[in-house]
């Protein structure tokens, strides 16, 4: 499965892991929950580590542990959903995360150029049609009217 | 007013460019009708009864002359000859073709206009006092910080899919004409203890189908900090606005829900992280109000001594000078309506021809600009009064000189059944009827200061419930019925209108109208108004009579 990442086309190397699925080697994202509730043993993981947050989660609950993240999946329930554009905004301007943060789920690539200058640097569409197609719509427009992260 | 700069222009020419991709992905089966409704919502553009309707942006309610015939060309080459002005001092055009709404929106780019952000749950066009700038009672001219917020919120990247429409008004005088309570966030320029002027912030307002009156959440909030204080209400909205429910997800509900104190408290508690970083410089506010100074008034107007003369001379002049137009803080001039609410013709409507024989008035007499108000008529705001005869014998032969303005015909009515998917009743034939039923000016004249709004649904685009009359059609098993409120106010003295009782029969409701009228006229107080006595007597008297005859 590919995805963009920094505008370019790259393979995706990340694995999720459910909450009730075994560990896998490499580099693994999981949900909120069972990142705060085995952090001791992940901490122990040999690959990088990423959470996935959904709408309704709260990125104040990472604060503290943003160092030990390379990725933070934002994991759009429906592409009317807001939420994660104030996240992301939360993530880069409020926490300074300096990691991957990724689109998933249903989001659409009109979305990418305001995902783009809310932090958001990865989008990983649901199907491979639509990366060309984002590239060239993180490019909409070349100018903006008010300061956000980008 | 404000000229755009290169910025402005590439954003609107880059948006058109966008939209057009989108439209023609949509057309090539290429986006889905979900994806594309909320993009094109975005853009101004609802599928209706009969075809798409497209919202131009009236930037709070501004417009130049050769904006105007813009819209006379568009409403002409694009429509069916004719547009007509909302509450939100915009402009629709009911009968574009899908597919050539991107040439519209190039065609309006090419005079400084767009349609972005005028549907959609997004923050919508900023509404102002139409008086803005020459009114008698004003703090601060409030269009410089229309603008600045007008450019804040456009494309804003973080608040473009919010839990629902979020609407912003701006009010600089004394006397509120923007309605400012009933609104997401409404500002108050207003004075400190030491004198200087900053922002009386309202939150939590609105219409539609629960309207509250909102709430001060900071009295005085100073200039510098206006954006990083919308930012922190924004984001705390964006996070914490209902999702669940779309009849519960404006920012009214949230703050009832959590209580102002709550609400108040998670928004400073952002906005302490917020405030520091993004001011707003006084450079950059001065530099706006530059944009808006007074045009170039003749000092010697007020030695004019025909415009009295034509008064004593034209009963019919002096009585359009007494209703159609206001005081201007630069003696010697007035501020002029144009009444778009002539009884032949559907409220707020315009044709082709009047908007460009409008332009040319403004061209004329007004240095060229138009104003849109929120009751759906325009304003010439700049007029000699030594030209207040030849403007009122042309706007006379335009029929757009009734002498109406704030009486029981200048009604604000919604497009209804007749245009809207989402109506249950009609309206624009109703305010014909009462139009008809009402057609002596002198009684009208006699009642006076009236407002009556009338909306199709429960949306309330008309502003029913603060209407001093307010009518709101509802479908009963597919009749159409009407229910009547009375005492509503969108002015200083904020109210919602009370329910008179069960739902009037469509053939009934210009009955009921007149009754209600009648019963102010035999119990009115010397010089008392009709918002007055319902305030005095409440609605029992009303009550008792319109629902005696039925």
């Amino acid at each position: 499965m590919q995805l963009i990442k920094d505008q370019q086309i790259i393979d995706n190397t990340w694995q999720f892991i459910a909450d009730t699925d075994e560990l896998k080697s490499g580099d693994i994202s999981m949900p909120l929950a069972r990142w705060q509730g085995e952090k001791p043993q992940l901490l122990a993981h040999d690959g990088k580590l990423g959470v996935r947050i959904s709408s309704a989660d709260s990125v104040d609950e990472l604060a503290d542990d943003l160092e030990k993240l390379q990725l933070i999946e934002l994991d759009f329930p429906d592409f009317a959903d807001g939420r994660l554009f104030s996240q992301a905004w939360l993530l880069r301007g409020r926490y300074d995360y300096h990691g991957e943060i990724r689109a998933i789920g249903h989001f659409i690539p009109d979305q990418v150029f305001y995902l783009a200058r809310v932090g958001v640097n990865a989008f990983s569409p649901e199907t491979s049609e639509e990366l060309p197609e984002i590239i060239n719509k993180l490019k909409d427009f070349t100018v903006n009217y008010q300061s956000s992260i980008n | 007013m404000y000229q755009y700069t290169d910025t402005d222009q590439t954003l609107v020419d880059e948006r058109v460019a966008q939209f057009r991709r989108q439209t023609e992905q949509f057309l090539k089966g290429e986006l889905s009708e979900d994806h594309y409704r909320a993009l094109r919502l975005r853009n101004g553009v609802y599928i209706q009864t009969h075809a798409p309707l497209l919202r131009v942006a009236g930037p709070y309610g501004l417009l130049n002359s050769k904006q105007v015939r813009k819209l006379a060309h568009i409403a002409r080459f694009y429509d069916k000859k004719y547009c007509h002005f909302t509450t939100r001092q915009n402009i629709q055009f009911n009968w574009p073709k899908l597919e050539t709404i991107p040439d519209i929106l190039a065609e309006l780019a090419s005079v400084q206009m767009h349609s972005i952000q005028t549907s959609g749950n997004c923050m919508r066009n900023t509404t102002t006092d139409h008086l803005a700038g020459v009114c008698v009672d004003e703090i601060e001219d409030p269009r410089p910080y229309c603008e600045i917020i007008r450019q804040w919120t456009t494309l804003h990247p973080e608040f473009d899919y919010l839990p629902r429409k979020f609407k912003i008004a701006v009010s600089g005088a004394l006397h509120d004409r923007a309605a400012t309570q009933f609104h997401d966030i409404g500002l108050h320029l207003v004075k400190n203890a030491e004198g200087e002027v900053g922002f009386k912030v309202i939150v939590g307002g609105g219409l539609g189908r629960t309207p509250i009156i909102g709430q001060v959440i900071k009295p005085y909030l100073e200039k510098k900090h206006l954006l990083s204080y919308l930012e922190a209400i924004l984001r705390i909205y964006n996070l914490y606005g209902r999702r669940d429910n779309k009849y519960k997800a404006r920012i009214k509900i949230l703050v009832k829900e959590s209580s102002l104190a709550k609400f108040s408290a998670l928004v400073d508690k952002e906005w302490s992280h917020l405030k520091d970083n993004n001011e707003l410089s006084s450079e950059r506010i001065a530099a706006m109000c530059a944009q808006f100074s007074a045009p170039a008034y003749d000092d010697g107007a007020v030695d004019d001594q025909s415009f009295a003369q034509q008064q004593a001379a034209d009963q019919a002049f002096a009585t359009w000078v007494k209703h159609n137009t206001a005081n201007h803080k630069v003696s010697g001039y007035r501020a002029a309506f144009v009444s778009l609410k002539a009884p032949d013709s559907p409220p707020g409507d315009m044709t082709d021809d009047q908007l460009d024989a409008v332009a040319d008035l403004a061209d004329t007499y007004s240095f060229g600009e138009i104003r849109v108000t929120h009751r759906q008529n325009l304003i010439l705001a700049d007029i000699k009064q030594a030209d207040l005869y030849s403007l009122w014998q042309k706007l006379a032969e335009l029929k757009l000189a009734t002498p109406n303005i704030g009486t029981a015909t200048d009604m604000i009515c919604c497009p209804g059944l007749d245009f809207c998917s989402l109506a249950n009743a009609g309206s624009i034939g109703i305010a014909k009827e009462i139009n008809e039923a009402l057609d002596d000016m002198d009684y009208i004249h006699d009642i006076g200061d009236l407002k009556i709004n009338m909306s199709g649904c429960m949306n309330g685009c008309a502003h029913q419930s603060v209407g001093h009359i307010g009518i709101l059609g509802v479908d009963k098993k597919g009749t159409e019925w009407y229910q009547l409120t009375l005492g509503g106010s969108s002015e200083n003295n904020a109210a919602i209108g009370e329910r008179l009782g069960p739902a009037v029969a469509k053939d009934q409701i210009t009955q009921a109208i007149v009754t209600i009228l009648d019963v102010y006229i035999k119990q009115r107080l010397e010089e008392e108004s009709f918002l007055d006595m319902v305030n005095r007597v409440g609605i029992t008297p009303f009550k008792e009579q319109v629902y005696a005859t039925h």
